[in-house]
């Protein structure tokens, strides 16, 4: 009697368990699935390739592309030395001690801020304070923030897999701790860097909360490559922020699901990214 | 010469490294110094347990009572979802599936971590709110007095905070459950445990400090979600009930910064203020939680 119950129960749990877990994939597929079929007749060429303009009769999102861009590549350049520095700072100088808990609970806290509050510090920080406005370079600041501690921490795995022996060896032969670093640990620790770059740069793709009130909204392309640099000091709006817009204030569902099919292609592709870079991670590894 | 580049790369590699720490004390500062004014010129218990919100009328309520217990409770019913349903599919992954379905299953909730937030809002409106109205006018039929939502409401943003931190808890706890020793099972099993039975109290309880940083995330994940539940919460400041359109915190910034000015706009940061008071709570309990991990490991 007490046996057949205990079976009973566990019949309940092993259905619990599979329903759950089929829960996730079923929910990805459904995602994918509805985003498709409800954004693929918006995109075609010249959704990616004009903006929207009433005047033309076009609807586009290549402004929204290139803010996009832009506010990543002005990212990733500050961010990326900036994190690995920091890694090679925590691994390569420092000694246990209160600097290093403080730097560690830093980043710690860093990575559990919400966007939303960075968006609100980059808005009177760099916006106000420092009279930067809407513009994609206080985006850009405002971003470099938010992704340093997947940059750092990234780096510090990194680092951590290199043998002391590569550093012994180094210094033995009589190198510079600032060659040792420049020439062996950055170049062995160099997938583990470029993981933490893809994961930032998919970070970045996917912001909204922290880009509202840094870099706004505006869409318009520049007309002339001259025209990018004073871009940066002009306001622009990424992909993920048209979406906000065009799905609430503007109710353009077609533009709004094109652009959500852009934006899972775009995440889809950066993780697989990753998952190639971490199987080339272990085989070295093994060797 | 080589000592003077030695020097100088230590120091720019020490810059590197302060640069984190001058962000987290400059926004702390911020959020303090933007806070504050507020608490002030509208009076502490006024602004933090006032249920009226009416910034524009004349004279201006600004109670944002009901915003924080939005935010509250909607977490908390949040998690209270997310948590079951992320722990049951942790320990398919660590315990039960085969390597081709944990693959699959494990790959799946690394691409729903990748969505961006406004996909889900999208989503939750033209999927979750039609189907959240239909509900509604069933539940209120016989209720006239009842304020529609068009299914916009607390309900639809617990469904869609629940299934966002899905992800982070699923992470956490299976990375978690994988640690605890083989030898610890097999005792279980010797003494006449089924498989389920040693899940439940023998592995999970093992591995329970893993779990508690994974729920603890998603409750800070939850927390500090904006955009996805900006869409499907509706847009009123409302008492938290299921079928209620309500402001969090989060929302509350979203819907309202862009347009405020004097003291409703102090508000505001206010608002931020409390939300960035409760992450880091729940930030320095992580922290806690991590080195209490790195003692008991060492």
């Amino acid at each position: 009697m007490l046996k057949s119950k205990k079976r009973v129960s566990d019949i309940i749990m092993y259905i619990l368990i599979y329903v759950c877990s089929f829960l996730s994939v079923l929910l990805l597929a459904g995602i994918i699935i509805y985003v498709f079929v409800r954004g693929i007749s918006s995109v075609n060429w010249s959704f990616l390739t004009t903006v929207t303009s009433k005047l033309k009769g076009t609807v586009g999102i290549a402004g929204n592309i290139v803010n996009t861009l832009y506010i990543i590549i002005i990212t990733m350049l500050i961010a990326t030395p900036v994190g690995v520095g920091t890694a090679i700072y925590l691994n390569e100088y420092a000694k246990a001690g209160k600097l290093v808990t403080i730097i560690e609970y830093a980043t710690e806290t860093l990575a559990g801020i919400p966007s939303i509050i960075f968006g609100l510090f980059g808005m009177v920080f760099f916006g106000e304070t420092l009279h930067m406005g809407y513009s994609l370079l206080t985006g850009s600041l405002t971003l470099i923030l938010m992704v340093l501690p997947l940059i750092t921490r990234n780096t510090q795995e990194a680092l951590k897999t290199v043998p002391d022996s590569y550093r012994n060896g180094a210094i033995g032969l009589g190198a510079g701790k600032w060659h040792m670093i420049r020439t062996i640990l950055i170049p062995s620790s160099m997938s583990g860097i470029i993981t933490g770059v893809i994961l930032a740069v998919g970070r970045i793709v996917g912001e909204s909360a922290a880009l509202l009130f840094t870099a706004g909204s505006a869409k318009a392309l520049p007309k002339t490559l001259a025209a990018l640099f004073p871009k940066l000091f002009q306001s622009g709006g990424t992909l993920t922020i048209q979406l906000y817009l065009s799905a609430t204030s503007e109710g353009d569902f077609g533009t709004a699901f094109g652009i959500a099919l852009v934006l899972l292609a775009i995440v889809f592709l950066i993780n697989a990214g990753t998952k190639m870079l971490a199987g080339k991670f272990d085989v070295n590894r093994l060797k | 010469m080589n000592k003077v580049i030695e020097k100088t790369a230590k120091m720019i590699f020490l810059i590197c490294a302060i640069t984190g720490v001058l962000a987290v004390v400059s926004i702390t500062v911020y959020m303090f110094i933007k806070g504050t004014p507020a608490l002030k010129n509208v009076g502490i218990a006024e602004l933090l347990f006032g249920n009226v919100w009416k910034p524009t009328a004349n004279p201006p309520a600004y109670g944002i009572a009901y915003i924080i217990l939005s935010s509250i409770i909607g977490t908390f019913m949040a998690v209270l979802i997310g948590i079951p349903v992320g722990l049951l599919t942790a320990v398919f992954l660590s315990e039960l599936a085969g390597k081709k379905i944990a693959t699959i299953v494990g790959g799946a909730v690394e691409l729903l971590a990748a969505i961006p937030s406004v996909i889900y809002g999208l989503i939750g409106m033209m999927v979750l709110n039609p189907f959240l109205y239909k509900l509604e006018l069933l539940v209120f039929k016989n209720k006239p007095e009842h304020q529609f939502t068009g299914g916009a409401n607390l309900l639809a943003a617990i469904i869609v905070l629940a299934i966002m931190i899905l992800p982070t808890v699923i992470s956490i706890s299976t990375s978690s459950l994988k640690l605890v020793p083989g030898n610890i099972k097999n005792a279980s099993f010797a003494l006449g445990a089924t498989k389920i039975q040693t899940i439940f109290k023998v592995i999970i309880p093992a591995a329970k400090s893993g779990i508690l940083t994974g729920v603890v995330l998603g409750i800070g994940r939850a927390l500090g979600e904006a955009m996805a539940i900006n869409m499907v919460a509706g847009g009123s400041v409302n008492v938290p009930l299921p079928f209620n359109s309500v402001r969090f915190l989060t929302t509350q910034l979203v819907s309202e910064m862009s347009y405020s000015s004097g003291v409703h706009r102090q508000v505001l940061f206010t608002v931020g203020l409390v939300l960035f008071i409760f992450i880091m709570i729940i930030n320095f309990i992580l922290l806690k939680m991590r080195r209490r991990d790195v003692m008991t490991n060492a």
